[in-house]
């Protein structure tokens, strides 16, 4: 199989050799993309990987100007965004970039996530990869929230009272701890303050780190792909995986095409349904924050509620708290709760295959259920997927060893 | 190129689940505005400013942006809609002072600027229709879709008093039957309702001022990213030709 050659890589002096007698530059470039040799057979599901750095890129781009014309305080905070929509110069394509961003965020990351659920893209010797992976989508998770107290509506504050008085259920110290984040005895000025700095710099600084460490151990390891064989097990003697391709040129311009399509879905959202019909950017939050009017109805935004109504389910408020707690960190242990001898779903037994389809409907209907008011059928409703979604995890030990697989083939299948 | 439409497809399912999230229990009947219609939208920024415009600011609105969305010359805000305010670049404020009206109604009147997009077009149009005849209440009418509300009907005029009917269903429980006509007002019901679809009409306007401009927008972004898809496929297929 020829190669295009690419111009970093080819012999050098002169300028390229004063940098990579000083820094890395070449080296660096061949390692990360010219020679990175990821399989040929990915199929979209790998394009997840690639589209959650592209959101990244909007977010902080369209973070940065926000931040110009943001003002932080519980005085300004609603009447800037609202000073953003209407007066600044294209501000208002910038919040509905940074506030469409925030949901294809979720719903990236969610599906990359499920992708690797899919291939076992967990198992040996990618664990590390996977725990930095959760890692991401806990300061994710509390970068979103510390992000939608900003706008200062009635669902942020509210939103944000409801969450930050779950740590006051912890015994001894929930008390103190909720007056530390909120440094105040109640949501104040103070909270949307310190929430700011949280969100414009020290997660955006973690998120930012944890990804690059992310990446590098991703291309120490070597992608997964949809067979779940690594492909350094056979190489050609060029020392190039047979069934490898560079990332530069080939899987690029592959992803290009990836990219071009998220972009306009994501397009399509942010100039034709910013609100998305309330999912996006919740109608009750276009009203200012009002300390004396609690809402109705406080439901968080769709990407956490499916932890929501696992935290509803449960009748008893610290046991609340600890089971959602434990359905957002549960993940972390895929690597060791999954015995199976296979990777990838396609040679997976239909155990396996049914237990994973039982996890999204749970997971879904979780969603669903986070916005309906807790009460009546919809208690007793995420009490039953909540069960389903711990025992997809749970019972994994059990049900994986006994799943019946089928046989691995030695190279990776590729249609052309 | 299928996987790929299939992919959109399902990312495409995933956005638009069963829908929207429901505001108010009460049903309410569609107000069937057109944001579109810039007449009507004329029309709705003439009845607030002589109609709620006296209670309620729009404090996030200036004048210059309506000229500029509703085709209304300077010389024509300041002759129609600029009754309290100086310059064109001055935002919509009430006539009358906040803490006064907050004693005189009980709350002061809130600001108008997000309210549709806050409540529904829909709440609107029906919370302004729903004032009904109410001899307990300070302001002698209360309102089917907030009860209790301490807003008076400015509209009485207009619209004429109505009682509502109430009657009792299977269980005994009394719920809201109709409206009675008690007296009539200047319109004809039909009229008032299109007076009220206009007023609504403009206050999704001034909700987002902008809607009209990023849908446009938005048609031109789709498409350079349809030729931008084309060309970006291309050079794919260009560079995997040698991938067996």
């Amino acid at each position: 199989m020829a190669r295009i050659e690419s111009e970093i890589g080819t012999p050098k002096g002169g300028f390229m050799k004063w940098i990579d007698d000083r820094f890395p530059f070449t080296e660096t470039m061949r390692y990360h993309i010219t020679e990175y040799y990821a399989a040929k057979s990915f199929n979209w599901w790998y394009i997840f990987g690639v589209l959650a750095f592209v959101v990244l890129v909007i977010q902080i781009a369209s973070g940065i100007f926000l931040t110009m014309n943001y003002k932080p305080s519980a005085e300004e905070a609603f009447a800037s965004v609202e000073y953003i929509m209407r007066d600044v110069e294209w501000g208002w394509l910038i919040r509905y970039m940074h506030s469409t961003g925030a949901s294809f965020f979720f719903i990236v990351v969610y599906l990359h996530m499920y992708r690797a659920m899919m291939y076992g893209s967990y198992q040996k010797p990618r664990e590390l990869i996977w725990i930095i992976g959760m890692l991401i989508f806990f300061i994710l998770f509390a970068e979103a929230f510390a992000g939608y107290l900003l706008p200062w509506g009635q669902m942020s504050y509210w939103g944000a009272q409801v969450i930050i008085s779950l740590f006051g259920a912890i015994p001894f110290v929930g008390e103190a701890l909720v007056e530390i984040i909120r440094g105040d005895y109640s949501i104040t000025d103070i909270t949307l303050n310190r929430f700011f700095a949280l969100h414009v710099i020290v997660l955006p600084l973690a998120l930012i780190s944890m990804v690059f460490v992310h990446i590098v151990a991703v291309h120490h390891v070597g992608s997964n792909n949809p067979d779940g064989i690594e492909i350094k097990d056979h190489k050609g003697p060029d020392g190039v995986p047979l069934d490898g391709i560079a990332f530069h040129p080939y899987h690029t311009t592959k992803d290009l095409v990836g990219i071009i399509v998220f972009l306009m879905i994501f397009s399509a959202a942010m100039f034709f349904a910013p609100d998305m019909g309330g999912y996006f950017l919740e109608h009750a939050n276009f009203e200012p924050a009002n300390v004396m009017a609690t809402p109705e109805h406080i439901a968080p935004v769709w990407y956490f509620t499916p932890f929501y109504a696992i935290l509803r389910a449960v009748p008893n408020k610290l046991w609340g708290a600890i089971l959602m707690a434990g359905s957002v960190l549960i993940p972390v242990f895929l690597p060791w709760l999954d015995r199976s001898r296979v990777k990838s779903i396609r040679y997976r037994g239909w155990i396996y295959k049914m237990a994973l389809g039982l996890f999204v409907i749970s997971f879904v209907v979780l969603g669903w259920l986070g916005m309906q008011p807790a009460e009546g059928i919809y208690v007793m409703l995420a009490r039953i997927f909540s069960v389903i979604y711990f025992g997809f995890f749970l019972l994994m030990p059990y049900y994986t060893t006994i799943d019946k697989t089928k046989p691995v083939p030695d190279r990776v299948v590729y249609h052309g | 190129m299928d996987k790929t439409i299939r992919f959109s497809v399902v990312l495409a399912a995933l956005l638009t689940t069963t829908g929207a999230l429901a505001a108010s229990s009460i049903e309410l009947e569609p107000a069937h505005n057109d944001p579109g219609n810039i007449n009507s939208l004329q029309r709705g920024a003439r009845n607030f400013m002589n109609y709620c415009a006296g209670c309620h600011s729009a404090k996030y609105v200036r004048f210059n942006t309506l000229g500029r969305d509703l085709n209304l010359s300077e010389d024509q805000l300041i002759e129609n809609l600029m009754f309290n305010a100086e310059q064109v670049f001055d935002t919509i404020q009430a006539t009358m002072p906040l803490d006064d009206a907050a004693r005189w109604f009980g709350s002061a009147p809130p600001d108008m600027s997000l309210m549709a997009r806050a409540r529904g077009t829909d709440y609107v149009y029906n919370y302004l229709r729903g004032f009904y005849l109410d001899p307990d209440s300070p302001t002698g009418v209360d309102n089917r879709v907030l009860e209790g509300t301490s807003m008076p009907n400015v509209l009485w005029e207009l619209q004429g008093y109505q009682k509502a009917i109430f009657s009792e269903d299977d269980h005994g429980i009394e719920a809201f039957d109709r409206f009675e006509q008690v007296t009539p007002g200047t319109m004809s019901a039909e009229e008032f309702d299109d007076f009220v679809r206009d007023t609504v009409n403009f206050l999704e306007y001034i909700g987002e001022p902008v809607r009209s401009t990023r849908r446009v927008l938005g048609v031109w972004v789709l498409m350079f990213l349809i030729v931008f898809l084309i060309i970006a496929s291309m050079l794919k297929k260009q560079v995997w030709k040698d991938v067996t």
